[in-house]
Order: C-alpha cells, then structure tokens, then sequence
C-alpha cells in the first residue's frame, strides 16, 4: 500500500539518483515540471473530449464519436488541426502582443501547480506562502485577455476584454474571501500544512473543512467565484459567441487560439485543484475504510468530479447578463464572504468540542448564514421596480 | 552584483523607463506592470515571499489592471500620445543626474548604512506567522486604520458610482 502512494516519488529519486551529482537539483526539478506539465495536459486532452461527450448527452444528442474508440481520440485530431492551421494576425494588430498574450495566460496557470499537493509528498515546492503564491500566479493572469483582447484591434475582442478584466477583478474578490476562513482556522497558508490540518476523522465523517458551516459556506462560494475566474458558462460573457462572436480571442487563430484553449481549462483544473485542497480534504479519502487507495487517486477522483461538476453547470446555466454579472458578485457574494468571515471567528470561540462543539456549531453559525442567505437574496441583490434601462454611451 | 539581481534590476529600469518614454499609454501601462513584477522579483531574491507575492496579486492583478481599465474607459480607442518634445531633452537628463548623485551621495553617506550593507547575518526567513503576529499585536492600530481608510475610499467610491438617480422618464432623442 505505501510502495503504491509513494511509487511516483521512489521513481523520482531513482532516476535522480543516476545522474551525477552535479546536475541532480536541476533533473529534479526538471521531474516536477514535466510531471505536471505531461499529466495536466493529458488531462486537458481528455475532459475536452469528455465535455464535448458530457454536454452532447445532456443536450440529448451522442458527441464526438467517430475518432478512435467511442471518440476519445479527439483531441489528437483537434491538436493536428490547430498545429496546421494558418496563424492569422490582424493588419491593424499590435504585433507583438497579439503574440505573447497566449503565453501571458499559460505559464503563470502552470506555474499555480507548483504549490498544489497532488498526493502524500507530491508536491512541487512547500512554500510557506502556498496559498498566496496560488492566488498571485492567478491574478497575473489576468493581463492576458486584455492584452489579446486590445492588441487584436477588433471592437468584438476589445469588448470581450474589457467584460474579462470587470469580471475577473470582481470576482476575485469572493474568491480570495471565501479562502480566508480556512487560512484563518487551519493558521497558516502552506498548502501542504493546509491538508495535513483535514486529516483525521470523526467517527467515519472526515475532517474535512467542508464539513464545517463556514467551511461548506466557503466552498459554495469558492467555487461560484472559481467558476467566474475560470471564465466558464453561465459566467462565460467574455467569449459569449451570440453577442461578441468569441470575446477577446475572436482573431487567435492556429495555434495560438488551442494555447487560450489550455490555459482556460488548466485555470479550471488549478482553481478545483485549490478547492480540494482548501475544503475537500487534499488527498486524504473520504471515508476511513477507503484509506488503502493511494493519495494520488483521491486527488484526482476528486478533481476529476469537480470537473464533471463544471460540464454540469456548463450544461444546465444560461448566460448571466452584465449587470446580474456585477450585482450577483458585488452584492450577493461579497457580503455573504465577509459574514462568513465573521462566522468562522465565533465558530473559534464558541465553546464545546466533539460532536457537541460541531452541532453547536452547526446551529449558530449554519443559522447565521442562512439568515444572510436569504436576507442578502431577498433584500439587496434583487431590483426594485423596473424600470426603462437607459445606456449612456450606447443609445 | 549577481546575475539575477542585475536581470531583475534591468527588468525594474527598463520597465520604468519604458513606462515614460513609450507613446502609446497602453504599452506605457504594460511596461510599468512589467517594472512592478521586477520589483516583485527583487522582494523573492530578498527572501521576502509574502512582500513578493503580494506585490505580483496587488500590483501587478490589480492595479496595472485598474490603470488600463481607467485608460480605456477614459480615452476610448485613442491611446496614442504625440512624440516627446526634444527641447527640453538635455536640461531634463542634467536634472535627472543632479538629483541621482544627490541621493546616491546621501543614502551613500547614511550613518544607517552600516547596519544594512556589510552583508548581515542571514536572518532567518521570516515567516507568514511571525509577519501575521507583528501585523495582529505591535503594530495593530496602524493596520486598523488602513482599514478604516480603505473602507471610507471603498465608500466614497460607491458614493461617486451612486449618482444614476432617475428624477424624469429618459426620452429618446
């Protein structure tokens, strides 16, 4: 059972082991980054076809069937295409952004997966800012739709831009705010450290943040504002085909189109990837007897339902409107983050412990926010009295 | 003087120069979130990680963010500035020197810098808890009153953005 959690790191130190003594910092690092870079893009690979297959099912019809067995092949037919297709640049483009905003998207996106623990060990770096360091590579991203959005000197793409960078810093927020509970109760932002404080289980319910009002407030709320971030249906305006043809990327084509491509579903599997191991327990298993399965299967079980969650949400959701877009995150995600941070301070405080502790817990705090719950859905989030729309720069 | 230090210096002057004497505010914009991802740079090479990635989420997330916001907001499609004047060129660079030796002579000639300098003893890095507990116990007034200052500003704003009150049914031109 150890050998098989562990099999991925004793290959690690033995290959390192074979090279000279000299260069063996440099092969392991060079381990970590291909390791993560050949299976988060195999992954990419796959849940595009598995999204195309998921979405076709939920829209009553059959997918990608026809390439390789029951279609899974694909993605390889995809990857040809974009590889061989012409690289168009607009005349009126700004060249050499219109060349790096692809990268400008993907390698900060990679570079969030250095900190995520992906098993018992596996992780690239334990840095003692993990959580911060996730959140600073993803903030960074978002120059990139602007970048694309502005340097294609096309108005569909600069509105696609524009609506990407409101989004994004709107939604940022809650999303930075519904984490900040658990960095608070677990007292530190390694992300290694952040796992090891979900170990453990009470009778055969897990440990996990989750399972705590404010912690199942958060994920909730974390994975709203992760679902923004990410740029994914119902919040996908940016790229929203009926109104802005594809948003900021409407003049990538080629390669450079499948790089924006990556870089959103890799954002998607770092953001879940966050969420598992900020409330669902990191790699640990859901339930006791389960704990002979290795701890990089839990991690990608888990990631791999929160991907089939998104293609649910994609399936199900109509697009949002601009102005539900900013009141959903300014006046409906926002306050309620906030209560919640306020909430998990009393759940410190509040006395008990064992299952006592956790139904006291459970009442006021799960009372408390679902009072705002309601109170913020009901009272300040919903319009009073309709009225004619007027645009100021658009009648 | 390292190599790293001296591609994140480069990094740091040549995104802050850029950022003045590029024409088109857009790319002046980017140049100075470049500077400021430098910047961010020098803080990791100084084994100040919190400083660091807070400088890249603040900085360069937000507000280089807000700067190209506002810039587009503002000026619409038209970023395009006229070319620098030449006259003032010369009288402007011996001005820039002047005030470079200035300062290069009085942090040069500090009594501070002694303690700085002569390589100390590589303190240990400090922690997020140990900043945490500096932030939450000595220095928890100044921290409560950035608080209070940003929700006034956070207020103000909303203020400002509030003004749509609809005193007479619009009518179409």
């Amino acid at each position: 059972m150890d050998s098989l959690d562990q099999i991925f790191i004793r290959l690690k130190h033995q290959l390192v082991a074979f090279a000279p003594q000299a260069i063996q910092p440099f092969l392991s690092m060079l381990l970590n980054i291909a390791a993560i870079i050949a299976v988060f893009g195999l992954l990419f690979a796959l849940v595009t076809v598995l999204e195309r297959k998921g979405l076709g099912r939920i829209q009553n019809r059959r997918g990608p069937n026809r390439v390789g067995p029951a279609g899974f092949l694909q993605f390889a037919a995809d990857g040809i295409k974009a590889l061989i297709k012409e690289d168009i640049v607009p005349a009126g483009a700004d060249r050499l952004l219109h060349f790096i905003a692809p990268f400008v998207l993907v390698v900060p996106v990679l570079l969030a997966y250095s900190v995520l623990p992906m098993g018992r060990n596996m992780v690239a770096i334990d840095l003692d800012a993990g959580v911060l360091f996730f959140f600073a590579a993803g903030a960074a991203t978002e120059l990139s739709p602007f970048l694309a959005g502005w340097a294609s000197a096309n108005k569909y793409s600069l509105l696609g831009a524009l609506r990407a960078i409101a989004q994004m810093l709107s939604y940022e927020i809650p999303l930075v705010l519904a984490a900040v509970p658990v960095v608070m109760m677990a007292g530190t932002l390694s992300t290694v450290q952040l796992v090891d404080a979900q170990a453990g289980y009470w009778g055969w319910l897990p440990n996990w943040h989750v399972c705590t009002p404010w912690g199942l407030a958060g994920f909730i709320l974390f994975m709203i504002a992760a679902t923004a971030e990410s740029n994914r249906s119902p919040f996908d305006l940016p790229e929203g085909e009926s109104e802005l043809v594809a948003g900021y990327f409407v003049e990538y084509s080629g390669f450079k189109f499948a790089l924006f491509f990556l870089g959103e579903y890799l954002g998607m599997f770092a953001v879940s990837g966050l969420a598992i191991t900020l409330f669902l327990g990191g790699w640990h298993a859901p339930l006791p007897w389960l704990t002979f399965l290795p701890s990089w299967f839990w991690f990608f079980a888990k990631l791999l339902l929160l991907i089939a969650f998104f293609i649910w949400i994609r399936g199900t959701l109509p697009r949002l409107r601009m102005d539900q877009l900013m009141n959903f995150a300014w006046k409906f995600l926002l306050p309620l983050a906030l209560i919640n941070l306020v909430v998990t301070g009393l759940c410190r405080f509040l006395p008990g412990d064992g299952w006592k502790g956790g139904l006291l817990q459970w009442l006021v705090g799960g009372s408390i926010l679902l009072m705002a719950w309601w109170g913020l859905g009901r009272f300040l989030s919903t319009r009073r009295g309709w009225t004619k729309r007027t645009y100021r720069y658009a009648e | 003087m390292t190599p790293n230090l001296f591609i994140l210096a480069l990094l740091v002057i040549g995104g802050a120069a850029a950022a003045m004497t590029l024409r088109n505010l857009i790319h002046c914009a980017l140049a100075l979130a470049l500077s400021f991802l430098g910047l961010a740079g020098l803080f990791l090479h100084l084994n100040a990680q919190f400083v660091g990635f807070a400088q890249i989420l603040v900085y360069v997330g937000a507000v280089s963010i807000v700067i190209l916001f506002a810039i587009l907001l503002t000026r619409g499609g038209d970023t395009q500035e006229p070319p620098l004047p030449k006259k003032g060129l010369l009288a402007g660079g011996l001005i820039t020197v002047g005030v470079f030796a200035i300062l290069s002579g009085g942090i040069g000639g500090s009594h501070l810098l002694p303690l700085v300098h002569p390589s100390p003893p590589a303190p240990s890095e400090p922690t997020v808890a140990e900043i945490g507990k500096v932030m939450m116990l000595s220095c928890v007034v100044p921290l409560l009153a950035t608080g209070v200052l940003l929700t006034a500003a956070l207020l103000g704003a909303l203020l400002l953005a509030l003004k749509e009150k609809q005193t007479e049914p619009p009518s179409r031109p």
